[in-house]
């Protein structure tokens, strides 16, 4: 029995079939999830996410964002998800070059939800340059 | 042939109103495409939100948290978004009427848009911040608005907050409309999933996973509110600018066929008096 797997951006939706299994980047590590999995709901740090459509595995590149889990439906809620090819590892760099001097000049007068909002930002550019470099 | 001269006036100065409605049409089509887009692409993510709120709270049930607390008292925030700019048909005067039937004197506002903010002012409402919005919505600007109406709310000051904005329907339909935000209600439904389970495992905690879900939930509805506020606007604006310009493509088909009339008017009397001229002259 497969395994319903939806991935979700506000942009759009990025991916809605049948896999046979999903790895996600759970806060607390990562976590494999086959069909007839438990209800679960948690929280996804900034990552690499993998299915398997036919024994063949498919990896992209997530954001922050939440998973639900339900026995033959997984839905992933993040605010970013790219394939390989659509990382542009520069622009990636340069994001969090311009983060982080935003986050180093502005740090008094910044309010918490921007840093945090910038924070992500570094996080998930990092991660996508991360998951890119591993696949050369 | 004072009114021949009249009339050529005329069909020119309609005829500048029309090539003005046009553009403007075409700049709002244009708009309106980006605008419509974007309120349909983030539609997909607001709902599974919500879905994923509600399953939350039905396998959950004795979830609390500071925005799900309900209390009593009439004191109420409306965020109110309408446009920046006329020119785009009834949407502001129907979203108006609904604000006015359903706000008490106790009843403050937020707005975001200048036209309703000028009438709320003129009747004399208390509005206790205004924002302006980018064309296309910047998330963020969503975020500063919803930061804004849950503090209200956290601190107390105000019992209950809604939004009043238009909901894209479609092109030739917007519906205004004032729906709850604060405190957050999880959405119910006919649960479509009746067979699944709504036992949850949640990682790394319920209140944590509330806490972290509730906040973002608030900010896309916020932002999905602005974003179908602007395709409204601009569908709107596209239609009432096309209905402008046909107008004014009927009134110069009028007008030119009287000018015509009157011109040939005007020779046929002129070959008269030569005629009779000539005839007398023999």
């Amino acid at each position: 029995m497969p395994l319903q797997l939806d991935i979700v951006t506000p942009e759009k939706t990025i991916f809605s079939d049948m896999v046979e299994h999903v790895y996600l980047p759970g806060a607390d590590g990562e976590m494999g999830v086959l069909p007839q999995h438990a209800g679960l709901v948690t929280a996804l740090k900034p990552g690499e996410l993998r299915y398997a459509i036919k024994g063949k595995e498919h990896f992209l590149a997530i954001g922050s964002g939440f998973a639900e889990v339900n026995h033959s439906r997984v839905v992933v809620l993040t605010d970013s998800a790219l394939g390989e090819a659509e990382i542009d590892e520069a622009a990636a760099e340069e994001a969090i070059k311009r983060a982080q001097q935003k986050l180093s000049t502005a740090d008094s007068n910044l309010d918490p939800d921007e840093a945090a909002f910038l924070q992500n930002i570094i996080e998930k550019s990092a991660a996508a340059i991360q998951f890119k470099r591993k696949k050369h | 042939m004072a009114n021949l001269r009249d009339i050529r006036r005329r069909i020119k100065s309609v005829k500048n109103t029309a090539q003005i409605t046009r553009a403007m049409q075409l700049v709002a089509a244009a708009k309106m495409k980006k605008a419509q887009d974007q309120a349909l692409a983030g539609r997909d993510y607001s709902k599974q939100l919500s879905s994923v709120l509600q399953d939350i709270s039905e396998g959950y049930s004795d979830a609390t948290h500071p925005l799900l607390e309900i209390r009593e008292g009439a004191r109420e925030l409306v965020l109110v978004i309408s446009t920046d700019k006329g020119l785009c048909g009834a949407i502001n005067t129907n979203l108006a009427r609904i604000v006015r039937a359903k706000s008490t004197p106790a009843t403050d506002f937020v707005t975001c848009g200048r036209k309703l903010r000028v009438m709320l002012e003129k009747l004399g409402s208390t509005i206790i911040a205004d924002f302006s919005a980018k064309d296309p919505i910047v998330f963020a600007e969503a975020r500063s608005i919803a930061n804004l109406l849950s503090k209200k709310f956290l601190d107390g000051d105000y019992d209950r907050v809604s939004i009043a904005y238009n909901r894209f329907v479609n092109t030739m339909s917007q519906v205004p409309e004032i729906v709850q935000l604060l405190p957050v209600v999880p959405p119910t439904g006919a649960s479509e999933k009746a067979d699944e389970t709504h036992e949850f495992i949640f990682e790394p905690s319920p209140s944590d996973v509330l806490s972290a879900i509730l906040p973002l939930y608030i900010n896309y509805r916020v932002f999905q509110a602005l974003v179908e506020a602007r395709a409204s606007e601009h569908s709107a604006r596209m239609v009432a600018m096309k209905s402008a310009t046909d107008n004014a493509k009927k009134f110069i088909k009028e007008l030119t066929l009287e000018y015509n009339k009157l011109r040939q008017g005007a020779i046929t009397s002129e070959l008269l008096e030569i005629t009779t001229a000539m005839k007398a002259m023999e």
